[in-house]
């Protein structure tokens, strides 16, 4: 069972945290500490799995992370998950592929900005610790039938939900970028998206 | 920085999408979000940070109080409370705001509140109950989504309780026209299973028609709860072993829709859950095992080496194989695929591989040697997770022989590693290989004396308590315990003179204490050095108190002599006046015994390790104390739970009237005062030999009763005369010339060497063969029947095992199947030995692979095959005549009563265990039967039982310790239920040994039902009245009616009172109550009603769990009614 998924960029500032199983508060933030000290001081060319920690579980858990331009996605899994399979879960075809088609080139300011969606997308792809799907176009299709809802309430309020939910691949409308954001200034050196 | 604000303008649109309404309200709001983001980015200090997010936090309770905010507001605010709590800022306020949202919001809203309900609540959260019917309400919208996500957060978490209420929806689910919705009520009913299995008892077929559900989806998540059951119960499934198989061939052979390839494997994630399940379903069983080999093999081809997931699915392949039945084609081929692995430049790989060696390395060890090169590049890996891997699967080959090499190697990571976590589990596995496998006295201390630096304060306890055992308790010859422990006290004495601040807590006690008990033993050590060397260790900074008065103990033990006595008296007169009572204490026992040499010649005897200590538990030498206490107007004692008792009723007012005050009679306070517990610890602390203390300690956490250890009183020179043989016949020992070395080589490095500079490699050959010496003469027996290097290690595993996880290896089936270790004594010392034990299962095919292996073993095995015939007689003969017999041994008290079935426990070919039950009113009575099926007598049986759950008393007089050929010994015990659970379980070890043999064990465990322990309980309609509310457990749950033509109640209420033994107390119209209890004296009520076709029933009780337990056995008697 997946035991916790965590998101933190490459200062350890959490971006995202989902626990399937109770921690205090304190022990989750000692969780993403500690997870975070164990997977950064790691070098690039090593192995993707570390053992060893005291917080989740002990012996019987792993961690499992790829590390993607400024984000570490960090899986706490115990010893029922397969290792490889968990890697791939992941990687490219799946979370943050599609994490990517959802917000066309992810980056860590979309995290930062959706966490709500992105909570949405993983509840998808894990429900209550078990791998529900792993197949993207299937989550994509979900994320999007409600999405779609999301829009069809802006407009006609109170239209019968089912029936906009049958709509499907739906373009979200491109918004004026008339915006100042000149002033955010994100500390990371370089946001490239994580393909 | 361009590139930042391209990707944030990129982003921006879908944020902005959350509303459509372009206008100001929205774009404020979200600013608001980024305001803080920007704002948190900025800072530079994590105070800073807590004081923008604190008032952060008092704008967003300000807003969400406001009876102005609306719903789209709330949820922009919502997800700022999200960003919060992630952060670690607490936001409670909130949460009752999330429940809200998510009753009242429209959809999206809800999406939002849901979200936020399941971040920051948990199961126990008192505000989860006010969810639940919003909850039912939206599993019953028409709506997709709304039940979708009510699904998601039920399987998120949910109250215990409340599961009854909404779980008919949910199983509604189940039939629901959409996939989706059905995977996901497949899932949220795992949850239920895993927190409340009893509550989904009754919907076990429901699980199988998931299983068979025509969506690949569904079926793959109903895996999960299978893989689950299978876990706890793998007998309970083999029927469904074939369709796993048929599943994973259709899968394999890519009949699944092209939708569910991922790189063109098919869905690789289901065929990895399906090998999971098959390796628990053929685990020790030969049939079950034999329908899986061809599945295996077509996966074990299809999977080619193309992409990550196909080295997932290839692990799992290799993993199942060698935990199923072994059979000869596929191990060579899973061998080869951990080859691929471990060769891999690719790490992850390789890391895989060394897994996957760590796991098939006891049962083959030549695997290993085959990739001994690989391993030796792989322990000077930079990636310290590679290493440690590589650590571990050296620690299971370790043997006698190559023990050093290994051990140094471990200690070298140890002095690099950092990581907490690793150096406690290194260090425990060190302190164990080197108690196992010492060569020499120097190399255990010194080897230990690293552990013990480097282990520092963390290391577990029992290392240190283990090693004072060790070195106290000694072995056969005393000249070889006299050397020991000199050579201990040697090295402690220059490691105080060198560095002692350096020197953690945990080592300076252990020091302290060697040097007290036998510092004696050295000639030309004098007491007062040693004196002088210790009271430095009182004056340095660090030291705890706990080391002080481990130090003060040991010089207790040494004043003696002029010197001494007078650093005593100087140390008496620091410490008299110390803080700490315990340190006063000691410091004043030090005072008086250096100044009585008599006295402290009979309070602290010399060499007093090994003697019994006897404690007289009744504290009887006190009673003449305690008299004249009372005597003197001292109160008499209470134990604590009176005391707390009178207390309760001291502060309730009392109406009663002064009662007579009535002279204590002695008899009655010297009986309280006999079970005092202050006193006899107290006691025992004053006859001041820590030692004892210490032991006790260690040996309640360590249980070492079943473990073999080499370095032990038995076995270390009995281990290691096989091993020397061994190294003498076979293989070249470590230190070997180098022209010797070179043959070694040749023989034994079977891989193809890299090139590397010939200085090099020629260090990595000679570290090759240091390291996996030994292994080499087992490579050739491993065939037959998984040989274990080292039986003493498997055992201790199995023993974890057993108490940690799977009740499917405690099956007394499973056990009796296990193919007993045949070490590499069989080729050796087949005739002598009555050792080696042979399972007649295991025969032909055993024999079968030895005659293949065309090794030195080849004469031997004629003897096998001569000598198995009467292994086959000597079981089986005595089976049939042996039910019959076995019912006149029960013991005279029972033996007119009716018993059980006689139930087989386990057997080997020298002892057979039964078990049956005899049910008396007010307990259980267990008989364990023990058939000595052997030729001659077992000699010091001990036979222990132990249950988590119950409470075993031994009846028989005296424990039985022998038996003789062919004759039963009984032993009989009394149970009753100490902790209510679903099974009940009674784990047994038996230990014997037969005359000229070694001691063996024999493990076993006996399942009984909670049925067997229910009585009825008599009582009237008033008093269950009073019980019922004063009991607090309770538990409700619908369970089926029996419908015959009469009156259904009543019907189901006598089934239940027939098969459970329940006393029906009342039926009054359509309700009815019940009551029985638990042996012993533990009640539980029932209340019946029959309402809208089901049995709505009540229980109460004030045992936890017994509701639910109860709840159990009433649903299964229903059901096979």
């Amino acid at each position: 069972m997946i035991k916790a998924i965590l998101i933190f960029n490459n200062h350890g500032k959490p971006r995202l945290s989902k626990f399937y199983e109770h921690y205090t508060e304190d022990t989750e933030q000692q969780i993403i500490r500690e997870t975070f000290h164990l997977v950064s001081k790691r070098d690039e060319n090593v192995c993707n799995f570390l053992e060893g920690g005291m917080l989740i579980g002990g012996s019987d858990y792993k961690l499992i992370y790829r590390h993607y331009a400024t984000l570490y996605f960090v899986f706490c899994v115990d010893s029922s998950e397969s290792e490889l399979g968990i890697l791939d879960l992941i990687q490219v075809k799946v979370f943050v592929e599609t994490l990517d088609k959802c917000f066309e080139n992810v980056c860590e300011l979309d995290l930062i900005f959706h966490v709500d969606k992105v909570h949405n997308i993983l509840a998808e792809m894990v429900m209550g610790g078990m791998v529900l799907e792993t197949n993207m176009n299937e989550i994509i299709t979900q994320v999007d039938a409600q999405n779609k809802m999301e829009k069809s309430e802006a407009g006609i309020a109170g239209a019968p939900a089912r029936a906009v939910s049958a709509v499907k691949n739906m373009n979200l409308p491109e918004m004026p970028r008339n915006i100042n954001i000149g002033d955010i200034s994100i500390k990371v050196p370089n946001l490239p998206s994580f393909k | 920085m361009s590139d930042v604000v391209e990707k944030t303008l990129t982003a921006l649109p879908s944020l902005l999408s959350l509303d459509s309404q372009p206008g100001s309200a929205k774009l404020s709001s979200t600013s608001k979000l980024g305001n803080l983001i920007r704002g948190i980015t900025e800072l530079t200090s994590k105070h800073e940070e807590e004081k923008l997010i604190q008032r952060e936090l008092t704008s967003i309770k300000d807003q969400v109080s406001s009876p102005n905010t609306s719903m789209r507001q709330m949820k922009e605010l919502m997800v700022r409370a999200i960003y919060c709590e992630m952060l670690g800022y607490e936001a409670s306020f909130s949460y009752i705001h999330a429940i809200k949202l998510a009753q009242q919001g429209s959809v999206l809203d809800k999406r939002v509140g849901y979200l936020a309900v399941s971040l920051f609540l948990n199961e126990s959260h008192e505000l989860l109950l006010l969810l639940v019917n919003t909850v039912l309400k939206d599993l019953q919208s028409t709506n997709l989504i709304e039940v979708c996500m009510a699904l998601t957060v039920v399987s998120q978490m949910f109250p215990k309780d409340m599961i009854p209420a909404i779980l008919p929806l949910v199983e509604d689910k189940l039939n629901h026209p959409k996939e989706i919705i059905r995977r996901k009520a497949v899932l949220a009913l795992y949850k239920f299973y895993l927190i409340a299995p009893n509550q989904v008892q009754h919907i076990h077929n429901k699980f199988r028609k998931a299983l068979c559900d025509k969506d690949p989806g569904v079926m793959t998540a109903s895996l999960h709860i299978y893989l689950q059951l299978i876990k706890e119960n793998s007998e309970g499934y083999k029927d469904l072993t074939a369709s796993f198989v048929t599943i994973l061939k259709q899968v394999v052979g890519g009949k699944l829709p092209m939708d569910f390839n991922y790189h063109s494997v098919p869905a690789p994630w289901l065929q990895i859950q399906l090998l999971r399940i098959l390796s628990l379903l053929g685990k020790n069983d030969q049939s079950t095992s034999e329908i899986m080999y061809e599945v295996l093999d077509e996966s074990l081809r299809r999977a080619e080496m193309n992409h990550n997931i196909t080295y997932a699915i290839l692990y799992e392949c290799v993993k199942c194989i060698y935990t199923i039945q072994p059979k000869s084609e596929l191990l060579e081929k899973a061998a080869k695929c951990i080859g691929n692995f471990v060769l891999s430049p690719k790490i992850n790989l390789k890391y895989l591989g060394l897994k996957a060696l760590t796991y098939v390395v006891q049962q083959d060890p030549k695997l290993a040697l085959q990739h001994q090169m690989t391993i030796i590049e792989c322990l000077d890996h930079p990636d310290l997770i590679i290493k440690r891997e590589t650590l571990e699967l050296l620690f299971r080959i370790t043997n006698g022989q190559n023990v050093t090499v290994i051990v140094e190697k471990m200690l070298d990571f140890l002095r690099i590693s950092k990581d907490d976590y690793t150096t406690i589990d290194l260090v425990g596995k060190v302190a164990e290989l080197a108690e196992k496998y010492a060569p020499d006295n120097e190399w255990f201390i010194e080897t230990m004396n690293t552990v013990f630096s480097l282990g520092g304060d963390m290391m577990q306890p029992d290392i240190p308590n283990s090693f004072l055992k060790l070195l106290s308790e000694g072995f056969d010859s005393d000249e070889e315990d006299r050397k020991l422990r000199l050579f201990a006290v040697d090295s402690y004495v220059s490691l105080l003179q060198s560095e002692p601040n350096k020197l953690p807590q945990r080592f300076l006690q252990v020091i302290s204490w060697v040097l007290g008990e036998y510092s004696h033993l050295s000639a030309e050590l004098e007491p007062a050095t040693v004196m002088t060397l210790l009271s430095k260790l009182l004056d340095l900074k660090h030291t705890s108190s706990e080391t002080k008065s481990w130090v003060l103990m040991a010089m207790t033990k040494l004043c003696e002599g002029g010197v001494a006595i007078s650093v005593a008296q100087d140390i008496y007169e620091t410490h008299s006046s110390s803080m700490d009572t315990v340190l006063r204490q000691r410091a004043q026992e030090l005072q008086h015994l250096s100044q009585d040499s008599e006295l402290r010649g009979r309070v602290l005897p010399r060499d007093a390790g090994l003697m019994p200590l006897e404690v007289d538990s009744s504290l009887s030498f006190l009673d003449g104390f305690v008299s004249e206490a009372l005597a003197a107007g001292a109160a008499p004692y209470k134990p604590p739970h009176q005391r707390q008792e009178e207390l309760a009723q001291a502060k309730a007012l009392s109406l009663e009237p002064y009662s007579l005050s009535l002279p204590i009679s002695m008899s009655s306070c010297s009986i309280a005062d006999r079970q005092s517990p202050t006193l006899m610890s107290m006691s025992s602390g004053l006859s001041g030999d820590s030692t004892d203390l210490s032991h006790k300690g260690g040996s309640t956490t360590l249980k070492l009763d079943g473990v073999k250890r080499v370095w032990g009183r038995e076995g270390y020179l009995a281990q290691r005369e096989p091993v020397e043989e061994t190294a003498q016949v076979e293989v070249p020992s470590p230190l070997r010339s180098p022209s010797q070395q070179a043959e070694a080589d040749s023989t034994q490095s079977q891989t193809p060497t890299p090139t590397v500079t010939p200085e090099l490699e020629q260090d990595k050959q000679q570290l090759a063969s240091s390291l996996f010496v030994g292994l080499g003469s087992q490579s050739s027996v491993c065939l037959m029947g998984k040989s274990d290097p080292t039986p003493q290690r498997f055992r201790r595993k199995a023993q974890g095992r057993a108490s940690s996880s799977g009740a499917s290896e405690k099956t007394p089936t499973s056990l009796g199947s296990t193919p007993s270790p045949v070490d590499n004594l069989l080729c050796n010392s087949l005739l002598d030995s009555n050792l080696v034990s042979e399972p007649t299962n295991q025969t032909p095919q055993a024999s079968q692979s030895l005659d293949t292996t065309n090794g030195n073993c080849h004469e031997e095995l004629t003897d096998v095959k001569e000598n198995n015939p009467s292994l086959i007689h000597n079981n089986e003969e005595p089976d049939k005549p042996k039910d019959l017999c076995l019912s006149s041994h029960l013991p005279t008290e029972l033996s007119g009563l009716s018993h059980s079935e006689i139930t087989p426990l386990c057997s080997n070919q020298s002892v057979n265990l039964s078990a049956c039950h005899v049910q008396k009113e007010d307990s259980l009575q267990l008989v364990i039967f023990i058939f000595n099926s052997s030729d001659s007598a077992l000699q010091q049986m001990q036979l222990q039982v132990d249950s988590g759950e119950l409470k075993l008393s031994l009846i028989t007089d005296s424990p039985v310790e022998e038996v003789r050929s062919h004759s039963v010994a009984v032993c009989h015990y009394s149970v009753t239920v100490k902790r209510p659970s679903v099974h009940v379980e009674v784990l047994g070890m038996l230990s014997y040994q037969l005359p000229g043999g070694t001691p063996q064990t024999i493990q076993f465990s006996h399942k009984l039902p909670l049925t067997t322990f229910i009585r009825p309980l008599t009582l009237s309609t008033e008093e269950y009245g009073s019980m019922w509310l004063a009991f607090s457990q309770d538990t409700k749950q619908n369970l089926t009616l029996i419908n015959d033509d009469q009156d259904p109640l009543t019907t189901t209420l006598n089934v239940l009172k027939k098969k459970l033994q329940l006393h029906v107390v009342e039926i009054i119209g359509v309700e009815g109550i019940v009551a029985c209890q638990l042996v012993q004296d533990q009640p539980c009520l029932m209340h019946c009603r029959v309402h809208a076709g089901t049995l709505a029933v009540w229980l109460r009780s004030p045992v936890p769990d017994l509701p639910d337990c109860l709840l159990y056995h009433c649903q299964r008697a229903l059901q096979e009614h």
